[in-house]
C-alpha cells in the first residue's frame, strides 16, 4: 500500500534580516532575501524518516508564494523529497491565513494525499493555525504540534508537549499533522542531493487549475485587515558596566532603584 | 453592548491568570459571557463573576479530554450560533489558537492571533499585534463576520468586576470530526513549585553560558529570591539543560514581566522575539559585544558565576 505525502512549506523573508512591511501593510518580500522557513524544514525531514521507515512512500512538497518560492521547493527537493507543486497567481498577493488554507486544501485534494505534514508555524507569521485550518477544510483529523511522529498501518501517532501535559495522539489516515523543533534536527542537502533535485519535477499551479474565484483570496479577499504599522521604537541604551568584582552588587542596588526588591 | 465569548483557560475548574486578562479586556467591547469546557464550573463561576462575566455557559463531556481541539470547537460553535457575541475571545496558547482557527472557520469569520491588546473601535474592536520578533506594532481588524481573536498572556491587568455569575449548563451535540484525534494518554507537568513563565512579574533565564544542566541552580537561586520564574534560551534547551516548556523564544514562550534577566544569553532575533517586550531588561554576559546589550535597560559585563551569587546574596541581604 503506498503512502502519499504532502509537505507544506513556506518560503519566507529571512528572520536575520532586516523585516519591513509595504505600502499595502502586507509583508515586504522583496527587501529581505527570502528562505524556505527553517520550522518547514523540520517537516521535511519528518516525511523523509516516515518514507525510510515505510514502503512505497511518495513525497510532494507544495508551497504557495511568488516566482522566488522555488527557491523553498529546490531546498526541499534537495533534502529528498519526490516532487513538488507550485501555487503561484498575482491575485494571491495580500492572502490572509483563511485564503491560504482554502488555497492549499485544494491543492492538496488535487495532488492526491494520505498525510498532509506542516511546520508548527511560519517564521514570517507566526500564527500556527494553518494545519488546523486544513484540516477543517478538509475534513480530516488534526495531529498537530508534534514533538514526535510515526505512521503505521495507516495510522498517525505522535506526541504533543503542551503547556499542562504531554499528550500521546492517534488519528486515522488520512490525516494534517504538524511537527515543531523539537521532532529532530533538519538533514542538510548533499551534493547528490542538490543535482538529483534539478531533474525532480514542479507541478505549476495558479487559481483557475484549482477551481478557486480570485474574490475569495488576496488582500481584498481577506476577512481581516491591517489598518496601521509602526516600527517599535529602539529601546534607549541603558547602563553597562564592566564587572571589577562589585557587578552584582552593582546589579543588586539597580533593582533596588527600580523597587524589584 | 452585545455580548463577548470568553473561552475560559482552567485545570478542573481552578482559572488560569489569563481568562481574568481576557475577561477585563472583553468589558471594553462588550458584555463579557464565559465559556467552559470540562469539569469544575460551579468552582470557576465564583471567579468568573468576580471578573465580570455574568453567564458562564458550562458543558463537560469526556470527550473534551479525550479528544484533540474539534470537541471545544463544536461546543463554541454552538453557542457563538446561539449568542450571537460581537467577538469571540481566546487565550494565546498552541492549543486554543487552533481552537480558534477553526471556530472562525467555521463562523465565516475573520481572526486574529497573538493580540497584545484590544480596544473598540467604529468597525469593530482593533487588536494590537506585536510582529517580526516585536520589531514592528501592527494594529488590525476582522472585517468579516464574527471577530475570533487570542490574546497573549500579560496583555493586560486584571481587574475585578464583580457580578453574580449564573451557570448555564450546556449539551453539546458533537460532530463526526469531533472524535478523530485520539488522546492517547496524558502525562502531567511537574509542578516545580514556581511562578508560571508567561505569567511571572520577574523572569530570569540561562542560555549557553550557563554550560550545564547542574550550573542551572545559580539561575533557579537567584529567580527564587526574586520569586522568579525560570527561563532558557533554546541553546540550553537543546543541550538538555533544561525543558523545553521553558524556553523563551520565537518556537517557546513569549514573556513580558516586569523585569528580564538574561545570564550567558546572546540575544538572537529568535530569543528577542520571546522577551523583547519586557519592561525592564538586564543581562549578564562576559562578552561586551553581544546583541543582548543593545536591549537592556543595566548590564553587567561579566562571568555570570560571579555576578550572579553575588546578587544573590544581595538581594537577600536586603530582603532580610
Ligand atoms: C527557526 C528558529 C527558531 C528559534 N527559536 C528560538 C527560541 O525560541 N528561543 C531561543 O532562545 N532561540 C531560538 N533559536 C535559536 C537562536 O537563533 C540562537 O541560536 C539561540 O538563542 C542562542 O542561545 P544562547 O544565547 O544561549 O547561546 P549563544 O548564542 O551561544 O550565546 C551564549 C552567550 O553566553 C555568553 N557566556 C558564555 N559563558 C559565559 C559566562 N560564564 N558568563 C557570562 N556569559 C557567558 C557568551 O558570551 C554568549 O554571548 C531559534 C532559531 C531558529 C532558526
Ligand atoms: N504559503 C504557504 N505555502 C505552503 N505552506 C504554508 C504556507 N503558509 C503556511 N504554510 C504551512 O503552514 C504552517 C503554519 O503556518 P502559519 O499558520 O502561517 O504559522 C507552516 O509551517 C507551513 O507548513
Amino acid at each position: 500500500m503506498s503512502l502519499r505525502i504532502v509537505v507544506c512549506v513556506k518560503y519566507v523573508p529571512d528572520a536575520t534580516g532586516d523585516r519591513h512591511f509595504a505600502e499595502d501593510h502586507t509583508t515586504d518580500r522583496d527587501a529581505v532575501d527570502g528562505l524556505l522557513s527553517e520550522l518547514d524544514e523540520y517537516a521535511v525531514e519528518q516525511a523523509l524518516q516516515i518514507k525510510e521507515a515505510n514502503d512505497d512512500v511518495e513525497i510532494t512538497v507544495l508551497t504557495m508564494g511568488g516566482d522566488d518560492a522555488k527557491d523553498a521547493l529546490r531546498k526541499a527537493l534537495s533534502m529528498g523529497a519526490d516532487k513538488a507543486a507550485h501555487v503561484n497567481d498575482e491575485a494571491l498577493h495580500g492572502t490572509d491565513v483563511m485564503g491560504t488554507s482554502l488555497v492549499l486544501a485544494k491543492a492538496v485534494e488535487q495532488i492526491g494525499y494520505d498525510l498532509v505534514l506542516c511546520g508548527m508555524s511560519s517564521t514570517d507569521g507566526v500564527m500556527g493555525v494553518l494545519p488546523a485550518l486544513l484540516a477543517e477544510r478538509l475534513g480530516v483529523p488534526q495531529v498537530t504540534l508534534l514533538s514526535e511522529v510515526s505512521v503505521a498501518d495507516g495510522t498517525v501517532n505522535g506526541r504533543r508537549d503542551g503547556d499542562t501535559a504531554s499528550q500521546r495522539l492517534s488519528a486515522a489516515l488520512p490525516a494534517v499533522a504538524s511537527v515543531t523543533d523539537q521532532s529532530g534536527e533538519a538533514r542538510y542537502p548533499s551534493f547528490k542531493g542538490i543535482m538529483a533535485a534539478k531533474k525532480k519535477p514542479v507541478l505549476a499551479l495558479d487559481l483557475s487549475d484549482l477551481g478557486i474565484d480570485p474574490a475569495d483570496v488576496g488582500l481584498a479577499g481577506a476577512w481581516s485587515a491591517v489598518d496601521e504599522v509602526a516600527e517599535r521604537p529602539a529601546r534607549t541604551a541603558g547602563t553597562v558596566v564592566k564587572d571589577e568584582g562589585e557587578g552584582g552588587r552593582q546589579l543588586a542596588a539597580f533593582l533596588a532603584e527600580r523597587r524589584f526588591v | 453592548m452585545g455580548e463577548v465569548l470568553v473561552l475560559v483557560d482552567h485545570v478542573d475548574g481552578a482559572v488560569r491568570k489569563p481568562t481574568l486578562e481576557l475577561l477585563t479586556l472583553a468589558r471594553r467591547i462588550g458584555e463579557p459571557v464565559a465559556v467552559h469546557l470540562g469539569p469544575g464550573a460551579d468552582t470557576a463561576a465564583a471567579t468568573l463573576g468576580e471578573y465580570g462575566a455574568s453567564t458562564v455557559h458550562a458543558a463537560d463531556a469526556p470527550e473534551f479530554a479525550d479528544y484533540l481541539v474539534v470537541p471545544q470547537v463544536d461546543a463554541l460553535e454552538q453557542v457563538a450560533k446561539a449568542v450571537n457575541p460581537v467577538a469571540v475571545l481566546l487565550p494565546s496558547s498552541g492549543e486554543a489558537k487552533e481552537v480558534a482557527a477553526r471556530l472562525a472557520l467555521r463562523l465565516g469569520s475573520g481572526l486574529i492571533t497573538d493580540a497584545v491588546d484590544l480596544e473598540a473601535g467604529a468597525e469593530g474592536p482593533v487588536a494590537t499585534q506585536s510582529v517580526f520578533a516585536a520589531g514592528f506594532t501592527v494594529r488590525s481588524r476582522v472585517s468579516r463576520g464574527t471577530p475570533v481573536i487570542t490574546v497573549k498572556p500579560n496583555s493586560a491587568t486584571p481587574e475585578p468586576a464583580p457580578v453574580s455569575a449564573t451557570v448555564q449548563p450546556l449539551k453539546v451535540l458533537f460532530g463526526s470530526a469531533a472524535t478523530g484525534t485520539k488522546i492517547v494518554s496524558r502525562t502531567p507537568r511537574e509542578d516545580t513549585g514556581r511562578p508560571e513563565l508567561t505569567e511571572a512579574a520577574i523572569v530570569v533565564s540561562g542560555g549557553r553560558g550557563v554550560n550545564g544542566a547542574e550550573n542551572f541552580a545559580v539561575i533557579e537561586a537567584l529567580a527564587d529570591e526574586l520569586g522568579a520564574a525560570v527561563g532558557a534560551s533554546r541553546a540550553a534547551v537543546d543541550a538538555g539543560w533544561y525543558p523545553h516548556t521553558n524556553q523563551v523564544g520565537q518556537t517557546g514562550k513569549t514573556v513580558s514581566p516586569q523585569l528580564y534577566i538574561a545570564a550567558g544569553i546572546s540575544g538572537a532575533i529568535q530569543h528577542r522575539a520571546g522577551m523583547q517586550t519586557s519592561k525592564t531588561i538586564v543581562a549578564v554576559n562576559k562578552d561586551a559585544e553581544a546583541p543582548i546589550f543593545d536591549l537592556v535597560d543595566y548590564g553587567v559585563v561579566g562571568d555570570l558565576f560571579q555576578v550572579l551569587p553575588q546578587l544573590t546574596d544581595e538581594v537577600k541581604a536586603r530582603k532580610g
